[in-house]
């Protein structure tokens, strides 16, 4: 190693704190409805999908303005995201955590397969709506779509952290994912609760799939995103936000750093390896609590 | 005090089912306003699910619950919150992870004002009186309940007494009508359980809030209570005075099993601390 190129490293660094970012802000849509409904949503990659293929019937097929298919695309989810929870997760209250797993298995085929119906299964690529100069940071390059999409990424994530801090819904769902029967007996709505989890990560999730989307491509296989962002949250600890932020970054730059040094057949294996030592070390990942341990 | 003209609580015919296990099979009482009601009976009676029937987590086969005069059988619980029923649980439900004041604050959701456009039209005068008055009910449970020290202090790390304490404060900050308690001196020692009976005196004394306990500790049911209701198999046995349920004959088999005959009727004479 007498000639090792920091540069390299600080680029690939930075490419993977991007991406990194929008791991984090897809884990946050993962631990919204976690958090409130305990539901834990193996359809997360395909409600991205489902967000980027909405944003791309507005604004390919219908040629509409970028920011109204941006628009429509979210509030599309977040109508997908109420359908959801009313239709198949709220017949499962009271059942076992395992059957409503396997509820949203059966829900990310469902996805996929509607998907493939209406749109096929060809590779599609979303109009380009971000700017296209390369960005430079002290000398190092980064790919402008992975700069842009971390800065929506960060800015979401800030305005609905800084929402949910605020807002009343936001207390109530805090309160909900504390204790759901002490919520229940003070007046809050906790099947409202639970919609709201729905709606919001939905949302969430919608944005982040129309970025991811517009990095690389749609096609019907975008939804194995999840299992990057399953591993996000499982290593940041599914009910924690904090996690979910620090779980994406470390997934990012894991990912990052592996596809470059050790080649990109690499990637999977490393970022798995990470999540099992993880896992051996802290059982309940870096953040989260406890009380999840019938899972 | 037998239940009185217009009872504040009415429980008509109540049966709940559980698959083929009828947790409470006809039950029917009444809760006088400003009394202290207090439900007891063996393991399994079915006392929680009568408070769960009540409070609107369990919905019954049949039977009709009232409050106030108005039939809320058919109502969620947050409604029945707003209305002016509160409760804590026999396993303490607190919101883990935040400090005493926060639990303490949340009390107030349910009468918060709900939409965005509410929000919007409540502000100024009305929205700062409305913080004022809260803060001063705040400040009055936490006086009240001696919990001024622990303030902040996340509820997680508190003692059991004292979560139970925080518990009841939270409920009070709902401002009910009715506090519904589920073995509110479980698992305390002497004085915290004597320091509660105070509270629940003081409660009803100086807030003027109906009480409806399940308890085990017969000392104290005999004490404080106006009226006992004793469940067994999911029915009610015995209603009267703490005196009367004493005497009564079915009660003491009800409670045989569980020990030494002459025990139990000292305990049921509140002589003993169980
Ligand atoms: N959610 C439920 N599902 C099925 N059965 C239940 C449920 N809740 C209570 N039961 C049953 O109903 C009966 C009454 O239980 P409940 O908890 O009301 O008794 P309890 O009088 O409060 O007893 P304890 O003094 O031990 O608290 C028991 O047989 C219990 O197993
Ligand atoms: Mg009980």
């Amino acid at each position: 190693m007498i000639d090792f190129d920091w540069l390299l490293l600080f680029e690939v660094s930075l490419a993977g704190i991007g991406s990194g970012g929008l791991y984090a802000l897809a884990g946050l849509a993962f631990v919204l409805i976690f958090k409130a409904t305990k539901v834990v949503n193996l359809a997360i990659g395909e409600m991205l999908m489902m967000g980027a293929y909405f944003f791309f019937a507005m604004a390919s097929t219908l040629g509409w303005p970028i920011w109204l298919g941006v628009v429509v695309a979210v509030l599309g989810s977040g109508a997908l995201g109420a359908l959801i929870e009313r239709l198949l997760i709220r017949p499962m209250l009271g059942e076992s955590p395992i059957s409503v797993f396997m509820i949203t298995i059966g829900l990310s085929s469902i996805l996929v397969g509607a998907v493939e119906l209406i749109w096929g299964a060809d590779q599609m690529r979303l109009p380009d709506f971000m700017p296209s100069d390369p960005v430079l940071i002290g000398e190092a390059m980064v790919p402008p779509k992975i700069f842009y999409g971390f800065l929506v990424a960060t800015g979401l994530i800030a305005v609905v952290l800084v929402v949910f801090r605020f807002w009343r819904g936001g207390i109530a769902l805090r309160a909900t994912a504390s204790d759901q029967a002490a919520a229940y007996s003070m007046g809050i709505n906790v099947p409202r609760v639970f919609s709201l989890a729905w709606v919001v990560g939905a949302m969430v999730a919608a944005i982040a799939g129309i970025i991811v989307g517009s990095i690389s491509s749609l096609s019907p296989t975008m939804g194995v995103f999840g299992l990057s962002v399953l591993v996000v949250v499982i290593v940041g600890g599914l009910d924690s936000v904090a996690g979910a932020l620090v779980g994406g970054i470390v997934v990012g730059l894991v990912e990052a750093w592996s596809g470059t040094y050790l080649g990109g057949q690499y990637k999977m294996l490393s970022t798995f390896s990470l999540l099992v030592l993880i896992l051996m070390v802290r059982p309940y990942g870096l953040f989260g609590t406890h009380e999840i341990e019938r899972l | 005090m037998s239940a009185a003209a217009n009872p504040i609580l009415e429980i008509d015919q109540i049966t709940l089912a559980f698959g083929g296990v009828k947790a409470l099979n006809g039950v029917s009482f009444e809760v006088a306003p400003g009394s202290i009601t207090s439900v007891i009976g063996p393991n399994g009676a079915g006392k929680t699910s009568m408070f769960n029937t009540i409070s609107g987590f369990y919905r019954p086969t049949s039977g009709h619950i009232r409050f106030l005069g108005e039939d809320i059988t058919q109502r969620p619980a947050p409604q029945r919150a707003k209305l002016g029923l509160a409760r804590s649980f026999q396993n303490i439900a607190l919101f883990r992870g935040m400090t005493v004041l926060d639990n303490i604050k949340l009390g107030r959701h349910c009468h918060l004002h709900t939409g965005v456009f509410d929000a919007l039209f409540y502000y100024g005068r009305a929205r700062r009186e409305e913080v004022r008055l809260r803060a001063d009910i705040e400040e009055r449970i936490i006086d009240f309940l001696e919990i001024d020290h622990i303030r902040n202090a996340p509820v997680a790390a508190l003692s059991y007494g004292l979560q139970k304490r925080v518990e009841m404060a939270r409920a009070l900050a709902m401002q009910p009508k009715v506090l519904m308690l589920d073995e509110p001196v479980a698992g305390m020692n002497r004085e915290e359980t004597e320091d509660m009976a105070r509270f629940i005196l003081d409660v009803r004394e100086e807030w003027g809030i109906t009480i409806l306990m399940v308890e085990h500790d017969m000392g104290m049911v005999m004490d404080l209570s106006d009226h006992v209701v004793v469940l067994n198999f999911g029915e009610v046995i015995a209603d009267g005075t703490p005196a009367a349920v004493q005497g009564n004959p079915e009660v003491i088999r009800a409670y045989l099993g569980s020990g030494d005959v002459e025990e139990l009727r000292r305990k049921l004479r509140g002589e003993v601390a169980t």
